[in-house]
């Protein structure tokens, strides 16, 4: 009796869950797509209104009228601030030091990463974990004694402190995700490799970096965003225009110096972006694999 | 070319575990020696330390006569196949196998002549511009045997080879790495758990167990002969059927008594063999092929017995029909003319002449 | 994609096998003259293995030692000097004590400064957290080719250096010209003073860092929800669970993990965040937004008293102490669950 009744309503659930479950998919698609286009539009109003400030001239951006569209590009702002002095200093000042710092913390990482990942040694596993902490450490909680031993070497307002200090922000996380690369890398091709007859060296050369490749990817990216971004450490340590970088240098210089001249400050801050946006453009997937690699670890 | 000495070579790890006890072994130049054993029995680890990836804890290892303790492994003049194979991911086929010669320094043209023979030995020749990622399982299997026919090296190193592909290839495979052997001629140790591709491949048969060689030898004298339990039990398949029974004598005739009801005289040409153990419990071993339909009665030392079969598991050339005796769960291979179904008890017979009898406290075949 | 790594690994999981001797790099070419075609003779060197085993530690080390050198130097040691700097009076000449922090905790001013530091931070972690929640699972409902280009377009304003993007939003909310406010208007609604106005600051303040934020947490949690099995969904759904309660017994437990390490690391960064609050208030008005970071930089660099900007910036190293162990653990679980 029972058993009968039951398998009569089994067999009309089923006629009743198949269109009710892709009834139910449209439904969940259509939603999506409702919550995703809210927040596309707000995640993405600020850049578009930098860019759109950018294109105005300042009596369009006087005149009160709609901030949100210029129907007559001006391209005034960009060939100014392309053509500043000061921002051209900015600009070159970024990409020097940048482009070091992102040498320096890949030959850094990488030694450190193929060494804790492949030669166990005393204390091999606790420094491991020191690295991942001190990924951890903000640069809020240092740059104030940071401050002191920079000026203990005379490196006040010089781009060059630069160098010491934003390797402590990009070293160790790109450690910590190239220990996670090197790790996943099999043990029986170093051991083949061994056999072969390569080296220490030759092993890393040859076998961990290409094999590697889009963590190393991963971390150059993840170097040089961190750089290009950083904005205390360059405003807490660097004063006068010759030794500014972008962030910096936009924020303090370029509003203190013009009277506001906010197309031209939104112009520089689109060109200033643009090189992590685009990099981020072109190697997307690089990018995301290195962002959840981090968190993967951390 | 050379052969490989193994002088009471130990591993163990932390002190406390001891995972090879001071075996001895003496691989021949051009011999395909297959070490093989349950997991955890050691094999791997012996292999290593051969490979020098491993850390010999004590003892001696030689190649072609020369102590190789302290030799790195690229000094050994080895070549291993793994069992993921690891391929060098980045590198083409061709550049996979040429890596050790160009490390070595050998001149490009003898790069390009060693991997293109040992291309044709495997047939790989059309896979040389590909990367790894675009082989199959059997493809790279080939090309990791590749990499090591062209350093021809003086031994051949194989851990697990097969055993990531699947059945129908494994069997292809090990066809395939017979002929290289024949071909090259190389000494070759081979590590397996399989005792299938132990037996056909192998010249000898080293099976280990819990850090010790258990015995070496040929692969139909370790089927026909085993000198212990272990061997006994994990060579052949499905594995020889193990009966406590009690060796007593009635009369003056000495007898196996599985139980009161049943007992099973000892082939006369035993009796000297066995009569020491009078009186003691010891172990029946009997293979599935010697446990028939009844056939030929007349034959001696052929008892026979009825058994009320529990499953019956037809392979097309035989069926193999499980039941059991005493409780003891036995297994027995009949011809597939017979009609054998579960439930049923069958008329059966069991060739005492193939018997093997384990000392039950050594372990020990008698 | 590309081939990312598998990540079933530990943090850092240090090989066990001490593989035998490998030779250092230095002395490594083996004589080999080419017309030894077959067998050439290797040269072997005898020397303890043990030998081998301490040299090749010396050589990780020795490739450890930019790094060691770097967080020894630049981070460790800026710590506690920090904590030494902490103790010294404004001119740093004579040693006080905890004066300093008796006396920053005596004051009104930075009772303000804990409490906007905490509300910020808790309040911005938990929307990043939610939306980013939200958004990872309405991003995994659809498919392919469309997710790939709605996941660029979401991450952007991860990318851009948050200096520069909060100075458009400075520029967004500010002044007569404020692009918000003449939006209010088509409506009807009367400007506000977004930025003069402590509540409504403080509110931009944790906005702007949950527009900067959101992505990251959508990112690593859409990432987490790509490896639970569809089938588990599908399961569910023949159960006859309905969408909350697959997010509830699905979704939730299997993302368990991964939000209490994004939480947790996403409330050390954001405890401890400059750049949105120095460029949209700098602490105005009246100091009621400013949290540890701009309240040290106006007092130790800006003010020049380096010692009380010293302890004022140390009040992060609480939490992140505390917060680092449970990352920690979370990370170590994570490990062993190998997702």
């Amino acid at each position: 009796m029972s058993g009968a009744s039951i398998t009569a309503e089994s067999i009309g659930r089923r006629s009743w869950l198949k269109p009710s479950i892709s009834r139910e998919r449209r439904w969940a698609l259509w939603a999506s797509y409702i919550v995703l286009v809210f927040f596309a539009i707000g995640f993405l109003a600020p850049p578009y209104f930098e860019l759109v400030t950018a294109l105005k001239t300042s009596q369009q951006l006087g005149s009160g009228k709609d901030p949100w569209f210029t129907a007559h590009p001006f391209f005034g702002n960009f060939i100014g601030i392309v053509t500043n002095p000061d921002f051209q200093t900015f600009f070159l000042n970024t990409v020097k030091v940048t482009l070091i710092v992102v040498v320096l913390t890949l030959v850094m990482s990488i030694l450190a990463a193929y060494a804790l990942a492949r030669m166990r040694f005393f204390g091999s596993q606790a420094f491991a974990t020191g690295v991942f902490l001190t990924y951890l450490v903000p640069e809020s909680l240092l740059f104030i004694p940071l401050f002191k031993v920079l000026s203990f070497l005379h490196l006040i307002n010089s781009t060059w402190c630069l160098l010491l200090v934003w390797p402590t922000l990009s070293v160790p996380f790109c450690t910590w995700i190239m220990i996670g690369y090197f790790s996943s890398i099999p043990k029986e091709l170093d051991e083949a490799a061994m056999i072969d007859g390569a080296s220490h060296l030759q092993m890393l050369w040859k076998i961990f970096i290409p094999v590697a490749l889009p963590g190393i990817i991963a971390a150059t990216i993840f170097a040089f965003t961190v750089c290009w971004g950083d904005f205390l450490y360059p405003l807490a340590y660097l004063f006068t225009g010759k030794q500014m970088v972008l962030t910096a240098g936009i924020v303090s210089d370029l509003i203190h110096g013009d009277v506001l001249d906010w197309g031209h400050i939104m112009a520089a801050n689109v060109v200033a972006s643009a090189p992590p946006v685009i990099i981020y453009a072109f190697l997307m997937d690089y990018y995301i694999a290195g962002l959840t690699a981090g968190a993967t670890k951390g | 070319m050379a052969q490989v000495t193994l002088r009471k070579v130990s591993k163990s790890y932390d002190q406390h575990v001891q995972a090879v006890k001071a075996i001895d072994l003496d691989i021949a130049d051009e011999e395909f020696v297959v070490l093989v054993g349950p997991s955890g029995c050691g094999k791997t680890t012996t292999l290593r330390m051969i490979a020098g990836l491993e850390e010999i804890t004590d003892g001696e290892i030689s190649i072609g006569g020369e102590l190789v303790n302290d030799v790195p492994p690229r000094d050994r003049d080895i070549a291993m196949v793994f069992q993921n194979y690891a391929l060098y991911p980045h590198m083409t086929v061709f550049d996979n196998m040429a890596f050790g010669l160009k490390l070595r320094k050998f001149p490009r043209d003898e790069i390009k002549r060693r991997v293109d023979e040992a291309a044709r030995i495997l047939d790989i020749g059309p896979l040389l511009a590909r990367k790894p990622k675009a082989l199959s399982g059997g493809q790279r299997q080939r090309v990791a045997m590749g990499r090591a026919i062209v350093r021809h090296p003086k031994v051949f190193l194989f851990d697990e080879p097969l055993s990531n592909l699947d059945a129908k290839l494994r069997v292809q495979m090990r066809t395939e790495i017979k002929k290289v052997h024949q071909a090259v001629r190389t000494t070759t140790v081979y590590v397996t758990h399989d005792q299938v591709e132990a037996m056909t491949l192998a010249d000898r048969v080293v099976v280990m167990n819990h850090g010790v060689i258990e015995q070496v030898g040929p692969p139909q004298e370790l089927y026909h002969n085993p000198l212990t339990r272990f061997v006994a039990g994990f060579i052949g398949s499905p594995a020889m059927n193990f009966v406590p029974v009690r060796l007593e004598t009635v009369g003056n005739q000495l007898m196996l008594r599985l139980t009161d009801e049943i007992r099973l005289p000892v082939p006369a040409s035993r009796v000297d063999r066995y009569s020491p153990y009078k009186d003691h419990n010891v172990l029946l071993g009997i293979r599935p092929e010697h446990l028939t339909e009844l056939k030929d009665p007349a034959k001696p030392n052929v008892v026979r017995f009825d058994a009320r079969l529990d499953v019956t598991e037809p392979m097309g050339m035989e069926i193999m029909v499980h039941f059991r005796i005493n409780g003891t769960e036995l297994c027995g291979r009949i011809d597939p003319s017979v009609r054998a179904e579960a439930g049923e008890i069958l008329p059966m017979s069991a060739d005492l002449n193939h018997m093997h009898l384990i000392d039950a406290d050594t372990g020990r075949v008698v | 994609m590309i081939g990312g790594p598998g990540f079933a690994a530990g943090p850092v999981e240090a090989e066990t096998e001490a593989a035998g001797g490998e030779e250092s790099m230095a002395d490594g070419t083996t004589g080999i003259s080419a017309d030894t075609l077959h067998g050439f003779v290797p040269s072997i060197r005898r020397g303890g293995l043990r030998r081998f085993a301490q040299r090749r530690s010396t050589i990780a080390v020795l490739m450890c030692l930019p790094l060691i050198a770097l967080i020894a130097g630049l981070v460790v040691y800026p710590f506690f000097y920090s904590i030494y700097l902490s103790m010294l009076n404004r001119d740093a000449t004579r040693f006080i004590g905890l004066f300093n922090y008796r006396y920053l905790l005596n004051s009104d001013t930075f009772d303000l400064v804990i409490f906007q530091s905490c509300f910020f931070a808790i309040t911005a972690v938990f929307f990043k957290a939610l939306i980013g929640f939200i958004l990872a699972h309405v991003m995994h409902n659809i498919s392919g080719r469309d997710q790939r280009i709605w996941r660029g377009l979401l991450l952007i304003p991860w990318v851009i250096p948050p200096a520069l993007s909060t100075l458009g939003f400075w520029w967004m909310l500010s002044g007569n010209y404020s692009a918000v406010n003449w939006i209010l208007g088509q409506f009807g609604i009367p400007q506000i003073a977004w930025l003069s106005n402590t509540w409504t600051a403080r509110l931009w303040v944790a906005a702007v860092n949950v527009w900067y934020g959101t992505p990251f947490f959508m990112i690593m949690y859409l990432a987490t929800l790509k490896s639970v099995p569809d089938q588990l969904y599908e399961a569910a759904a023949i159960d006859g669970a309905t969408w909350l309660q697959k997010i509830r017994f699905i979704s939730l437990p299997m993302l368990r993990n991964i939000i209490s390490i994004t939480v947790l690391f996403s409330l050390i960064v954001t405890f401890a965040n400059f750049d949105i609050v120095q460029i949209l208030t700098t602490g105005a008005p009246a100091d009621t937004t400013h949290v540890f970071a701009t309240y040290a930089f106006q007092l130790g660099i800006q003010g020049g008293n380096i010692s009380l900007g010293a302890a004022v910036s140390l009040f992060i190293f609480p939490i992140l102490a505390v917060f680092s162990i449970f990352i920690l653990r979370g990370v170590g679980r994570r490990a062993r669950e190998g997702m």
